[in-house]
């Protein structure tokens, strides 16, 4: 007979405790009616953030289910980045949800469930669980998408998300069954024993890879999969198009990175190049796509386009180097779009919320510190050396630099100059065009949150005594993998 | 005969995949779209076939209790949601009876051919585990043991489900006119009725 082992569970008890407050936050969404939305929102908060920190106070490495379910040092600290940027999305939520008229309870448990659902990506150790965890998180982005469903550009934002989501799920479910055809087996460390010192590799399993690069290719919006990302971005209501710009990103990476080293870690020389032309194309399309926009949340997703290049030219370096470099330039990007997202929501004026990047002429003018922390955040978006972006960047090319994939390298500089054109663009705006609009007064918690980004960026992160014990964690985490 | 017997699966498989796959096309090449819901349970029909054959018969009952029974609800959703005409329909009703018959022919077809391969040939097509123990309950003895997270995380993407759909349909209706039993009862005369002393000549002005 089969023996449970109960002890098995306080490797997921992070997400146990997402799993059984989902539940109750619903019964009690249900019952409070007045105060419902808000009550279940600062749970949801608590208990997100008991989520980021679990892993680090249950700090033990170890797998759960027969190899399912990975704990160690890289999952805590990526879940940690995930229960933090999730929490920092649902707070800065609120008060757009209230204006809008639009605020239900809902909306706290969908943002659980995702995050839910990116703990068990993050932590998959098997092909089941990773599509399971995948789907989750999936699942609960559509229906955020579309929250605001008498919109008829959310509406359409929810349905292209669903469909081309589908799809990338098909394309995932197929490389997995060919993968599980060829090698025999669900388990990650089965499959990499199968796959051996690389000499057992069929063309079924590398088919079979390149499919799943393609179907995690459409969760991280890497060029050329990346069509839906604009329309989605700018038809999602705005805070859920911040929460969409940084957590979920950021575990399909984790994902796609346990993949590169785990099972396929003998075939660096296959995934090597597609992850180098998903790269290559993201970066490009992510510069030359983002010139003409207009909207400023269109112009986002164009940089995070670009972004997840840069963050998957330090994939292709490979090795722990490559890991380190792709985690920092993440944390970086994560407090800069958690930042820059609480900023445009203080775009309002009294008839509504404003896109526009033409809105924020002559800024400096009227609202001085709001003008100061989006510079900061541009700066620090294009790279600008003295912002902590800079370092950001600098540590996902340094890695591929020392790979030897030099021209790579010159091609992410080259686009990152591009890039610079548009950060900047938005900055002339600010300082130097006519007054367009007169902002009310914004709400605090935005104040405060976009402030404490831009103080993380200029200079906090770069004080020695904030940056080496972050730096420690991070290499940590990378190491744990190898 | 024994040369039959020895190419009987092989006969029933090809049959089986041959009629999935026409019926899956018939399914897109359809006109109408109560006849693509009858194709598509002929293609679900002649899979669930083909799982008996490789002995893997819990996913055969499976394919048809959840698939052709959803299909059953899915096909009530087009007649009510699609402007089918009914007398229209009902019109042609025997101008259908043969296509409606060769689908039904090839079912019971198919199910006799099912039938025979198994019980000629005992070992090839219906295979047990080790142990004798049958696919049902070698699945009951994993499901929620071994693969109780799976399980476990699958029924919590199934409660998200719901919650997406509720989230996305259901809408708080103005107008709407409830009975209030205890506001109904709690109604006094004071409240309910006016005595007006009318003027005579005046009326009751408002």
């Amino acid at each position: 007979m089969y023996e449970f082992d109960f002890g098995q569970l306080s490797f997921l008890i992070g997400e146990i405790v997402l799993a059984i407050t989902v539940g109750e936050l619903l019964l009690i969404g249900v019952f409070a009616r007045k105060h419902g939305a808000s009550i279940v929102r600062y749970m949801s908060i608590a208990v997100l953030l008991i989520f980021a920190f679990s892993g680090f106070v249950f700090n033990d490495p170890g797998t759960a289910f027969d190899g399912a379910f990975i704990s160690d040092a890289f999952s805590h600290y990526v879940k940690a980045l995930i229960g933090l940027s999730a929490a920092a999305a649902l707070w800065f939520s609120r008060d757009w949800f209230k204006q809008e008229g639009l605020d239900q309870y809902e909306y706290s448990i969908l943002m659980i469930f995702a995050v839910l659902g990116m703990g068990i990506m993050v932590s998959s150790g098997n092909l089941l669980t990773m599509y399971i965890g995948l789907e989750m998180q999936a699942l609960a982005l559509y229906v955020m998408a579309a929250f605001n469903r008498d919109s008829l550009r959310a509406s359409e934002a929810g349905l292209k998300y669903f469909v081309l989501g589908a799809l990338s799920s098909g394309m995932l479910l197929y490389g997995m069954s060919l993968i599980y055809g060829f090698t025999g087996t669900l388990s990650f460390t089965e499959i990499g024993a199968v796959i051996g010192g690389g000499d057992n590799m069929s063309a079924g399993i590398i088919a079979g890879l390149v499919f799943m690069l393609a179907g995690m290719a459409f969760k991280i919006s890497a060029a050329p999969f990346h069509m839906w990302t604009p329309d989605v971005y700018e038809g999602a209501p705005t805070p859920v198009t911040g929460f969409f710009a940084a957590a979920p990103k950021l575990a399909a990476l984790a994902l796609i990175t346990r993949l590169i080293t785990g099972p396929f870690g003998e075939m660096q020389h296959s995934w090597q190049q597609v992850i180098i032309v998903l790269a290559v194309m993201s970066m490009v399309v992510g510069a030359f796509g983002a010139l003409t926009q207009t909207n400023i949340k269109r112009l986002l997703a164009y940089s995070s386009i670009a972004n997840m290049g840069y963050a998957l030219v330090a994939l292709a370096a490979g090795g722990a180097a490559g890991v380190t470099g792709m985690l920092i330039f993440m944390s970086v990007y994560l407090v800069t779009i958690v930042g820059v997202f609480a900023a445009i929501l203080q775009m309002r004026t009294r008839e509504g919320a404003l896109e526009g990047i033409a809105d924020l002429g002559g800024l400096s003018k009227s609202n001085l510190p709001l003008s100061l922390i989006l510079t900061i955040l541009m700066f620090s978006l294009a790279g600008i050396p003295f912002f902590v972006g800079f370092f950001g960047k600098w540590s996902a090319l340094a890695p591929a630099f020392d790979a030897g994939l030099i021209w790579l390298v010159v091609i992410a500089l080259l686009s990152s100059v591009v890039g610079a054109f548009y950060y900047l663009r938005v900055v002339k705006v600010i300082w130097f065009d006519d007054q367009a609009h007169e902002f009310v007064k914004p709400v605090r918690s935005l104040a405060v949150l976009s402030s404490f980004a831009a103080i993380l960026l200029f200079p906090v992160l770069w004080l020695p005594f904030v940056s080496a014990p972050a730096l420690a964690l991070i290499e940590t985490a990378a190491a744990s993998l190898f | 005969m024994e040369n039959f017997v020895e190419i009987l699966p092989g006969l029933t498989f090809y049959t089986l995949s041959a009629v999935a796959v026409a019926a899956a096309f018939m399914v897109i090449a359809a006109r109408n779209p109560v006849h693509s819901v009858m194709y598509l349970i002929l293609t679900f029909f002649s899979a669930a076939g083909l799982f008996v054959l490789m002995g893997a018969e819990f996913l055969a009952l499976l394919l048809i209790m959840v698939y052709v029974g959803a299909v059953a609800v899915l096909f009530l959703f087009v007649v009510m949601m699609l402007d089918v005409d009914f007398v229209e329909m009902k019109q042609g009703f025997l101008q259908y009876l043969p296509i409606g018959g060769v689908v039904a022919c090839i079912l019971l077809a198919e199910m006799i051919m099912v039938g025979a391969a198994s019980l000629v040939n005992p070992g090839e097509s219906v295979k047990y585990a080790t142990g004798g123990t049958s696919n049902i309950e070698a699945i009951g003895n994993v499901l929620y043991t071994q693969y109780a997270f799976f399980f476990e995380a699958v029924g919590l993407i199934l409660l998200l489900a719901m919650v997406g759909a509720i989230v996305l349909t259901l809408r708080k209706r103005g107008g709407v006119k409830k009975q209030n039993v205890s506001a109904q009862i709690a109604r006094t005369r004071e409240g309910g009725v006016e005595l007006v002393d009318v003027k005579p000549g005046e009326g009751i002005g408002s």
